[in-house]
């Protein structure tokens, strides 16, 4: 979260992509990730995970919705009184929101169906909100949006990690294909991956393993 | 009365926001350090969504759904579908309700203001809040209903998040492995209680 203001020291003529701007795409793929480092946007992260393929639904909605609504923020950032600023991010996010929502239940019904509410909660993902208000609220636009890309992401890649054990486990396949049968293996999918508690606990492991090969420890 | 308290049970137990769906996972691991925060914070969340919950239910069937405005006796207004903006309105209505309760809470009751007060803005973008709206709108309950649901929610909230402290403050003087400290072990932590409230499962009422 701490990322503020150091896209401002190198005003004058930067390029397109610089070091800079391609850090801002993979620092939070892995080092300054928003799920297990930033702890933002939990919620949908354990719901949508028991398969991967509403997993990787989800997680284009979610590029979608961060890269757009940190451009439009960082594009606003200068008009927007700071009294009121959340019920304005409130409404850019919801706007876009709304786009994915109706877009998935025009192309994507079934899906539409699978996600259920995890679309529509996507306006209070605060990985979205947390962006907005540590980055595009004090940054440039093309900045903003390398950001916003980054960090869906970085969301994206932990949701994929985790439906894949889940799925994999929990129903013997990967991505719908059924992996151990082709293989001739009469594998009995282990339910406890299937319900929620597995998503929490595959997540806790999935965040060990990352700590212990960066070194990070949290002091408590 | 009976069908109410078992939306009420329901809520509480079977449907958990947290253990169930996971609604509100954010503020609920940052908010879980200490017993007396996450008091506060449950007790706002309780409120926000006893109200704001029966409050969307009046806004989603008056104003929104299908046909919903015909009420008002303009024809042109009877068939009106409104629902596909009923994201933008629902956080609309959370956010502004919770910016009023701020405000009178704090004109009225500064010791109550103290103890809630920075928790408030907050909760405007918990998941829990809209989950539990987005829920309600897809269920097909009346406004007694819609209320037992939202106090029913705010009150598993409330314990889940209480539990979870508890065993965090005691958390605190066991070893853990380095890296796993802190949100790792949270996580395996809040899988096990999510077991135990498998239990549930089977009853009903």
């Amino acid at each position: 979260m701490s990322t503020t203001g150091e896209e401002k020291k190198s005003a004058p003529a930067q390029p397109l992509f610089g070091k800079k701007e391609r850090q801002l795409l993979s620092d939070p793929l892995d080092n300054n990730n928003p799920i297990t480092v930033q702890v933002l946007g939990i919620c949908s992260a354990l719901a949508v995970t028991v398969q991967m393929e509403p997993a990787f639904y989800m997680s284009m909605g979610v590029i979608f919705v961060t890269m757009m609504s940190n451009l439009l923020i960082s594009i606003m950032r200068n008009v927007i009184p700071s009294r009121v600023r959340i019920i304005v991010q409130l409404a850019v996010v919801s706007t876009f929101v709304i786009i994915v929502d109706q877009v998935l239940k025009a192309y994507a019904y079934e899906m539409s169906k699978q996600l259920s509410v995890f679309v529509g909660l996507i306006v209070t993902n605060c990985i979205i909100m947390g962006r907005l208000e540590a980055f595009a609220m004090a940054n440039k636009p093309w900045p903003s949006l390398l950001d916003g890309i980054g960090n869906g992401l970085g969301y994206g890649a932990i949701l994929m990690v985790v439906a894949f054990f889940r799925e994999l486990i929990g129903s013997g396949s990967v991505y719908g294909y059924k992996v151990f049968d082709a293989l001739g293996i009469n594998y009995i999918g282990n339910g406890v991956m299937v319900i929620p508690a597995g998503a929490a606990i595959v997540i806790g492991l999935v965040i060990w393993a990352q700590r212990a090969r960066n070194g990070m420890v949290e002091s408590e | 009365m009976e069908s109410l308290f078992n939306i009420f049970i329901r809520a509480i137990f079977i449907d958990n926001m947290i253990f169930a769906y996971f609604l509100g996972m954010c503020s609920y691991l940052a908010v879980s350090k200490k017993v007396k925060t996450a008091i506060g914070l449950g007790a706002a969340v309780t409120f926000v969504l006893s109200i704001t919950v029966p409050l969307n239910w009046l806004v989603y069937n008056y104003f929104l759904k299908a046909g919903a405005m015909s009420w008002t006796g303009i024809t042109a207004l009877a068939t009106v579908d409104l629902s596909f903006i009923g994201l933008i309105i629902y956080i609309s209505v959370i956010a502004a309700f919770v910016q009023l309760i701020e405000m009178i809470i704090e004109k009225f009751s500064p010791a109550l203001y103290a103890a809630l007060g920075i928790f408030l803005p907050l909760i405007a973008v918990n998941c829990s809040i809209l989950g539990g709206v987005l829920f309600m709108v897809g269920r097909p309950y009346s406004l007694g209903d819609a209320t037992a649901f939202g106090l029913g929610s705010g009150v598993g909230w409330f314990l889940a998040v209480v539990a979870l402290a508890a065993i965090r403050e005691k958390l605190k003087y066991s070893n853990v492995p380095a890296p796993l400290r802190g949100l790792g072990i949270t996580f395996i932590i809040v899988g096990l209680m999510s077991f135990g409230f498998l239990s549930f499962m089977g009853f009903s009422i």
